[in-house]
């Protein structure tokens, strides 16, 4: 009997240190503040019947922005619903370096940095979409670009759901500018900078022009 | 009272003390190097997902923008995962029999969305925000390493807070020009302590702000 309590004694201790061990375990793995009751962005959800805790447009929902009324600036169109024929904002150097940068982002993938629709994934079996530099293409409205890029063109997917109506205004300008450039004359550059350019007189230079402005862009 | 322990144990109770104090550094060794291993950080350890996305094929291959997927990044904490319509966008005329794209089809055709496996799993008590990021200058490697290398994606640091602090305390070390911010190949043609030292100035970084508690945790 005398034998026994020591080891029970030291029985205890052994479960006393295992419980501590299992307390301080326990703290550890205590993860109510690294995952709390709360919805992140695009997290699942199993309140909604979808899964999604990121919830649809409500039907015929309106971005606040919008005015009922027909607003040239978001649909590209006027009262008649003829596309307007100018870019509504105010266009300086660095509208169109936006223009550009967002073109490079969104477009260049299959029309081609300088817009001849040769990009990337055309050359990887898209349907290649017609020159920006085509005459007919060239001849469109403003509003029409946006038009374009904010519901789709035959293959072309809308994309306003990922480019904000100022950035298209944006690349609608960065587009008329790389059409001015791909169709520039010798005769444009003052006749002070004609030095700077390569290749032959009056051949098209944009692409030289052009090109420099994507190593920088 | 007859004696509970023989001598012989006086040697067995040295020779614990000594093994005590080995065990528990060698414990302390094996958690840390537990601690530090791919298997808790999560690091190099590529996440399987739905579709075997591969960022190497997109951005390396085809020269892809991040933003053209991560829409948000510049405006937003999140930079945003891109919805099913982003992918169709190609794939509806682009490898349109790929099986392993056949959860892209279907979610597509049904609109339910595509299920991805978080890489990037920060506690909820961290309020990380992209775009502040992005807008004084911190690359997108420089957290997420090589994105263009990866077939499948994969953490390329911790994201532990110590690793956060290492550039809240010197964000010169890292920063770079906002130009150059989504470059996977960057590399600063000048000493980065004064590229660093110049963008700090230039960006308005208030480096001794950037360790106060309420920066990342509200």
């Amino acid at each position: 009997m005398m034998l026994h309590n020591p080891r029970r004694s030291a029985s205890k201790i052994l479960r006393g240190l295992a419980g501590g061990v299992a307390v301080l375990a326990l703290a550890g793995c205590h993860l109510d503040m690294w995952n709390q009751p709360k919805y992140k962005t695009l997290a699942k959800s199993e309140f909604f019947a979808d899964g999604a805790a990121a919830r649809p447009l409500v039907e015929g929902v309106v971005p606040f922005q919008v005015t009922t009324e027909r607003n040239p600036r978001y649909s590209g169109v006027d009262e008649e619903g003829a596309f307007i024929p100018r870019i509504p904002y105010h266009v300086n150097r660095a509208f169109l370096e936006r223009g550009r940068e967002q073109f490079d982002i969104f477009c260049a993938q299959c029309h081609g940095r300088t817009g001849q629709g040769n990009g990337m994934i055309v050359q990887r079996g898209m349907k290649q979409p017609v020159s920006l530099h085509d005459p007919r293409v060239k001849g469109m409205p403003h509003g029409y670009y946006f038009d374009v890029i904010t519901n789709g063109f035959g293959v072309m997917y809308n994309h306003a759901a990922r480019i904000s109506p100022r950035d298209r205004w944006a690349i609608t300008a960065y587009i008329r500018a790389l059409q001015l450039s791909q169709d520039a004359r010798v005769d444009d550059v003052p006749e002070d900078r004609r030095d700077e350019l390569s290749g032959t007189p009056n051949a098209p230079a944009a692409s030289d022009a052009n090109g420099g402005q994507d190593d920088h862009g | 009272m007859p004696q509970v322990f023989s001598p012989a144990m006086n040697a067995v109770a040295r020779s614990s003390i000594i093994a005590a104090v080995f065990l528990a550094g060698a414990a302390t060794i094996a958690f840390g190097a537990l601690y530090r291993s791919s298997f808790v950080t999560q690091v190099n350890n590529p996440r399987p997902q739905t579709v075997p996305f591969s960022h190497r094929q997109h951005v390396a291959g085809l020269g892809i923008d991040c933003r053209y997927c991560h829409t948000s990044v510049e405006d937003a904490p999140f930079a945003g995962i891109p919805p099913t319509e982003t992918c169709m966008t190609c794939h509806s005329q682009v490898w349109t029999d790929a099986p392993i794209l056949e959860p892209v089809r279907r979610s597509w055709d049904t609109g339910k969305p595509l299920e991805w496996v978080r890489v990037h799993d920060l506690p909820e008590f961290v309020y990380f925000d992209h775009s502040i990021h992005v807008a004084k200058g911190v690359g997108c490697v420089t957290c997420h390493g090589r994105v263009d290398q990866m077939p499948l994606t994969w953490k390329a640091n911790t994201l532990r807070m110590s690793w956060c602090l290492e550039c809240h305390r010197a964000p010169e070390k890292f920063i770079r020009p906002r130009d150059q911010v989504f470059s996977m190949e960057w590399q600063p043609d000048e000493p980065q302590e004064t590229l660093g030292a110049r963008l700090l100035e230039e960006y308005d970084i208030k480096v001794g702000q950037l360790t106060n508690c309420s920066v990342c945790h509200r």
